[in-house]
């Protein structure tokens, strides 16, 4: 059952002692008094009580130190917890009476745990691998007076007070440098629990303005002329989408927020609303109120429980503050958010496979005609964002289409969020610019490849996605462009990828998880993506595993690869289907010499497919202890104690395990 | 009227159209696994993938709305390999064993197959394994031969609102299976057999009841008794290349006798004898402020769906056992001793339109003594073999009578192969034995059709009675509904599991088009049209049990042999 979120205790903000509104006597301009108040009278106290909610808000006021502790789930993941509680009882222990902050992931996750210490006065200074261990030397020396540069990451400008002469800026570090941050603007900055900081910030104001200025059809047509494209991998324009609802006459539509991200290594989403519930809701409420939604529901993975949490919060605090509910900011505009958890399936991210999870049925896609955006949910007009779409709208309604447009390439207007990972130096959340290169992204702000390995592809845009290739890096990141390397934007998962990788390896891996998650309702998709994973397996198998005629079907497997690559594109239901053979066809496309060679010569480059590795002993270093004959789980060594071994190419699986045993390094894989 | 240009000429389509059923009409035929006529569109199997002009992939013409000037190509190169692609995708995770396959001679993927010219393997790897289920009386299951075309699930779920299977895990390990992949037997199933009437593949099918018929058959000590159903004579004719809607109810009286059983009855007898007490008992309710409305009780799907689903609805089922029982009941009881022979060595069987019915004549309330009344039950499916096995062909036989004293029948008896038939029957026998007096018009044409509900009032004596007839589960749901939400007017219903009543049953011949379902019930209506006795009262041999052994309806021996009880089942769902 979805769940309805109770108001909690949070109050209904009476902007000053004479204000006289009310959740029932709601106040239109709510949001602007609190930014620039009192509206309906002049009276110098009220307007000093605002401006000081507002520095107390923004932290600008009072004399305590400030400590930020990035607790987003990837600074959880790196311990950020233990340094909570590090933190807390250093202050404890030192009568410290200083602010602690919990905030969301700034980004950089690989120099998580993040901790940022604003002393009084003093701008805010972001502190990079701050473990439980590292808190007290942190905050012993920075109380007294010494700031520690190994661990700075930078102080951030505009946050707290008088800047720090000599101390470099967190916006002029190489992985901050180049991004455009707009969705993540409060992301790792503000505190994501409190409405009144997302407030201070200017939040809401877009939703104020658009419920008192505008009507719905000029919403969509701000949205639409922004060029926004729905961040969520089709990248169909935003605003025309929400226009098809808006003109589908009923008695009642229904939003959807998309939150359902399951590519391997993306975290996007999660980030957003772990850093800054609140901006998803207001670009829900502004998208609720385009199309004449009443109730919009949030389709969530139950594996996000923190963001779960913080949503919940946001959800109440905007209720109790008359941003959610009934008659929002006197508009007569309402709206009910309702959280739905998904239960992990991938194909729950698909647009009619969600809806029929949300309607209790099993998540399977059906065929479109009729479009969500004339029938969805319950049968009603609806739309279906994903939250980064989301989260681009109220800076759309706020700044203008065009301050929008300014940013991005020529049909893909705006920034891009990414999730970084793979073996690549710094990893983490970054927002670009539309049109910035996978080189800039891949070398520039992630550092490029550690270890002084060779770069060898970047995956992008998830199972249905594709590899680029080094010789492809300077591809602009923008929907067409992507697609004309064979990969696609997708959610934004990017997955940087080594020398040691298998490309073979990777289709294999997708593939297995494409078909794994599978929904099993068309059968191209069920069953030709299981025979396009065990045509890569029988690549990846060795002679000795061979019998009969399957070393005959592994070639016919092969030769009938792209056709049923094909057909699967051709026919299958849904979009996940229709791109499922993306893995094979994009690695492919680079990397044929590398299938070639597993094919003919069954040889892996990356010595990834265990089974094609081929190990033999050097006689010079083997001294015969017959260790490595012993651990053999297939009995392929043979050899005289003391006398040099060898090994039986035929019997060996190519495991590795006399690598790992010989005290001599006489066991070489070529 | 839109106009597409299908193939390069012009095809004539209505608004709401589908493309398959714009070029349906226009004779050009698509091939699907999954489609079902009337049920939402799945789009799940792309076998009728067509290229249509500015669409980007292939486009499912099942599911895809006909659009005035739409270029369509349905044949294309493109568009028939990716069904070859397709078929061949399914064969490669298929048991190859098409010669011992129940449905080896009329499976839809093997004809597409053959159509398509798959010739060899071209995809090779695992297959995966699954556990055949035979635990349900009614209904076998093979997953490791579905196709999860869905068609079942549908089925099971918009039409009979049961909903007892559906898609369990995902990928390739997806399987149509029950609530915690148990036993049919455990599940809600109420073993109708819709299912396997849709099934493209031999995924399901009825369990095998001929060795047991067989066995009975070659052995001299046993006395075989069979009775067929009234809806069996009017759908056998169709296995043998007779034409919709034949009786051949001598003709089958003939092959039985050949095929060697020692009596020939008709289930049809005992229809009468079961509205002979229907009719008494709802006279006796209305009467007597018994529970009302009352509901037939000839259909066992319907009784184990209300004994499970709707039990605060038991009050008012009918007592009465189905015909199939009361004349198994009576053989064994009464016959068997007027005969001579022992009834430990009586062998019945009925021959029904139904799968539900082997589940049914496993009831303990339908046993004496631990001795089933009826002992086997085959579907008309199974009767065609049998008579196949034989070696009988049926369009040459000689006609021959049925055996006495249960081989006489009205043409109220054999209309309840019909939906609204028993409802027909009991209005002219309730009127009558309220009134003394035959009905002026006996037929009841606002119960007749294939409507999923009918209904007709009627005042006998000034009184109204209010009456009602759904077929379909999903149909009776809204009835059911509607007397729960305080709906009075009614004093009766018949409930057909099946949509249509037994002439579209689950036990019935495979694969035969909508037009041979409303050729049956024509056929049936011919018979009571031109037949000489039309009530059920007034069928002599009836009556003269009554003289000779029961006494009166609802007697003392009426109650013990004709009647039943119900009982709250719990399923695993």
């Amino acid at each position: 059952m979805p769940e309805t979120l109770a108001l909690n205790a949070a109050e209904f903000p009476r902007c000053c002692d004479r204000c006289f509104h009310s959740p029932e006597r709601p106040c239109r301009d709510l949001v602007a008094c609190l930014e620039s108040g009192p509206l309906c009278h002049e009276d110098d106290a009220c307007a000093a009580k605002l401006t000081a909610r507002r520095e107390a808000a923004m932290r600008l006021t009072g004399g305590n130190a400030v400590v930020y502790v990035g607790t987003g789930t990837c600074g959880l993941g790196a311990g950020a917890a233990k340094t909570l509680r590090a933190v807390r009882a250093w202050l404890h222990e030192h009568s410290h009476e200083a602010e602690i902050v919990e905030v969301g992931c700034i980004g950089i996750c690989s120099y998580e745990p993040l901790v940022d210490v604003q002393l009084p006065g003093r701008a805010r200074l972001s502190f990079s691998r701050v473990t439980e261990e590292a808190v007290e030397p942190l905050l012993t020396s920075l109380f007294n007076g010494e700031v520690p540069r190994e661990l700075l990451l930078g102080q951030l400008r505009g946050e707290g007070g008088e800047p720090w002469p000599d101390l470099p800026y967190l916006d002029e570090h190489p992985f901050f440098a180049p991004q455009t941050r707009w969705v993540l603007a409060n992301c790792g900055i503000a505190n994501p629990d409190s409405i009144e900081e997302y407030l201070a910030r200017g939040g809401y104001r877009a939703l104020a303005r658009a419920l008192r200025d505008r009507t719905p059809e000029e919403v969509v047509k701000t949205v639409e002329e922004s060029g926004l494209r729905g961040r969520g991998g089709g990248g169909f324009l935003t605003g025309r989408k929400w226009g098809f609802a808006l003109r589908t006459p009923a008695d009642q539509r229904y939003l959807v927020c998309n939150a359902d991200e399951g590519d391997p290594g993306a975290f996007m989403d999660r980030a957003v609303i772990e850093g800054d519930p609140h901006r998803l809701l207001e670009g829900m409420a502004i998208a609720a109120y385009a199309i004449g939604a009443t109730k919009a529901y949030v389709y969530i993975r139950a594996e996000y429980p923190l963001a779960i949490t913080r949503l919940r919060r946001a959800i109440a605090a905007a209720r109790a503050y008359g941003l959610l509910g009934d008659n929002i900011l006197d508009s007569g505009f309402s709206l009910e958010i309702v959280l739905k958890m998904g239960a992990g399936a991938f194909v729950c991210g698909e647009e009619t496979a969600l809806i029929h999870s949300i309607e209790g049925r099993r998540g399977m896609p059906r065929p479109r005609p009729p479009f969500p955006a004339a029938r969805g949910l319950f049968g009603k007009p609806t739309i279906i964002n994903n939250v980064e779409t989301l989260a681009n709208v109220p800076a759309i309604l706020d700044r203008g289409p065009e301050w929008f447009g300014s940013v991005g390439t020529e049909n893909s207007k705006g920034t891009k969020v990414f999730a970084l990972s793979g073996t690549i130096a710094r990893t983490g959340l970054v927002e670009v610019a539309m049109g910035t290169t996978l080189r800039d992204i891949v070398f520039a702000i992630g550092g490029g490849i550690p270890g002084g390995r060779a770069f060898k592809a970047v995956q992008i845009g998830g199972p249905s996605g594709g590899c680029v290739p080094e010789s492809r890096l300077d591809t602009q990141v923008d929907y067409e462009t992507l697609k004309g390397v064979g990969a696609m934007m997708g959610s934004g998962g990017l997955v940087v990828m080594d020398e040691r990788t298998c490309m073979v390896d990777v289709a294999k891996f997708f593939m297995d998880f494409i078909q794994r998650e599978s929904c099993g309702k068309c059968i191209p998709c069920r069953e030709g993506t299981r025979h396009m994973l065990e045509i890569l397996q029988a690549i990846t198998r060795s002679r000795g595993r061979e019998q009969g005629k399957t070393a005959l079907e592994r070639f016919q497997g092969v030769i009938h690869l792209q056709r049923l690559a094909r057909v699967i594109q051709d026919t299958s239901l849904c979009g996940l289907g229709q791109t499922a053979p993306n893995p094979v066809l994009a690695t492919l496309r680079w990397f044929q010499e590398e299938y070639e060679e597993h094919i003919f010569e069954r040889h892996c480059r990356a010595g990834v497919c265990a089974e094609l590795r081929q190990l033999w002993i050097d006689p010079d270093k083997c001294r015969g202890c017959s260790i490595c004959l012993k651990r053999c789980p297939t009995g392929a060594i043979i050899g005289s104690p003391r006398q040099p071994h060898t090994i039986i190419a035929d019997k060996c699986i190519g495991c590795g395990t006399c690598v790992e045993v010989c005290k001599f390094d006489a066991v070489l894989v070529a | 009227m839109l106009t597409l240009q299908v193939n390069g000429r012009p095809v004539q389509a209505r608004q709401g159209d589908t493309v398959l059923d714009a070029c349906e009409r226009a004779g050009i035929r698509i091939p699907t696994l999954c489609h079902l006529a009337h049920l939402t569109p799945t789009g799940a199997c792309r076998m009728c993938v067509v290229e249509i002009e500015g669409q980007r992939g292939l486009v499912p013409s099942c599911a895809f709305p006909a659009a005035d000037g739409m270029r369509i190509e349905t044949h294309s190169q493109r568009a028939v390999e990716a069904r070859k692609v397709i078929v061949e995708l399914l064969l490669s995770n298929h048991p190859d064993d098409c010669l011992y396959c129940v449905r080896n001679a009329d499976c839809d993927l093997r004809e597409l197959a053959a159509e398509l010219g798959v010739r060899g393997r071209r995809y090779f790897g695992s297959k995966l394994d699954y556990r055949l289920d035979t635990s349900s009386p009614s209904v076998t299951r093979d997953p490791a031969k579905c196709i999860l075309c869905g068609k079942c699930v549908r089925v099971c779920e918009e039409v009979q609102g049961v909903g007892c299977i559906d898609f369990n895990g995902r990928g390739s390990r997806t399987i149509v299976g029950t609530a915690f992949d148990q036993g049919l037997n455990v599940s809600s199933c109420i073993n109708c057999g819709q299912c396997i009437m849709v099934c493209p593949t031999g995924a399901l099918a009825e369990p095998n009841s001929l060795p047991q018929v067989l066995a009975a058959l070659a052995d001299p000590e046993v006395f075989t008794v069979v009775q067929h159903a009234p809806a069996v004579s009017v759908t056998i004719g169709e296995e043998f290349g007779v034409r919709y809607g034949v009786d051949v109810n001598d003709t089958l009286t003939a092959a039985l006798r050949q095929i060697g059983f020692d009596r020939v009855f008709e289930t049809s007898f005992a229809a009468d004898l079961t509205i002979m007490e229907e009719a008494s008992e709802l006279v006796h309710r209305i009467q007597n402020g018994g529970a009302l409305p009352m509901m037939t009780s000839c259909s066992p799907g319907w009784i184990k769906w209300v004994e499970q689903s709707h039990p605060d609805f038991i009050p008012n089922l009918s007592t009465c056992k189905s015909p199939q029982a009361m004349l198994g009941s009576l053989v064994k009881a009464w016959y068997a001793e007027r005969q001579g022979v022992k009834p430990e060595k009586v062998f019945t069987v009925s021959i029904m339109p139904c799968t539900a019915k082997k589940f049914e004549v496993g009831r303990p309330e339908l046993s004496r003594d631990g001795m089933a009344d009826v002992d086997a039950v085959l579907t008309t499916r199974e009767l065609a073999r049998l008579i196949r096995m034989r070696g009988l062909d049926l369009q040459k036989l000689e006609p021959e009578e049925a055996d006495q004293p249960f081989g006489e029948r009205s043409t109220a008896g054999k209309l309840f192969g019909a939906s609204g038939g028993v409802m027909e029957a009991a209005i002219r026998t309730a009127y009558f034995l309220i009134t003394g007096k035959e009905l002026e018009e006996l037929k009841v044409q606002a119960v007749r059709g294939l409507d999923g509900v009918k209904e007709v009032s009627l005042e006998i004596n000034g009184m109204k009675i209010g009456a009602a007839v759904a077929s379909g589960l999903g149909n009776a749901r809204k009835l059911l509904d509607e007397v729960r939400a305080g709906r009075k007017d009614l004093h009766f219903i018949e409930v057909m599991t099946c949509p249509g009543g037994c002439i579209a049953g689950g036990g019935q011949t495979l694969r035969v088009p909508l037009e041979a379902v409303k050729a049956r019930m024509q056929a049936l209506y011919a018979i009571d049209r031109d037949g000489p006795v039309r009530t059920s009262h007034g069928n002599e041999s009836v009556q003269r049990l009554y003289r000779e052994f029961l006494g009166e309806p609802l007697g003392e021996l009426s109650h013990h042999l004709l009647h039943t009880h119900y009982e709250a089942r719990e399923v695993v769902r």
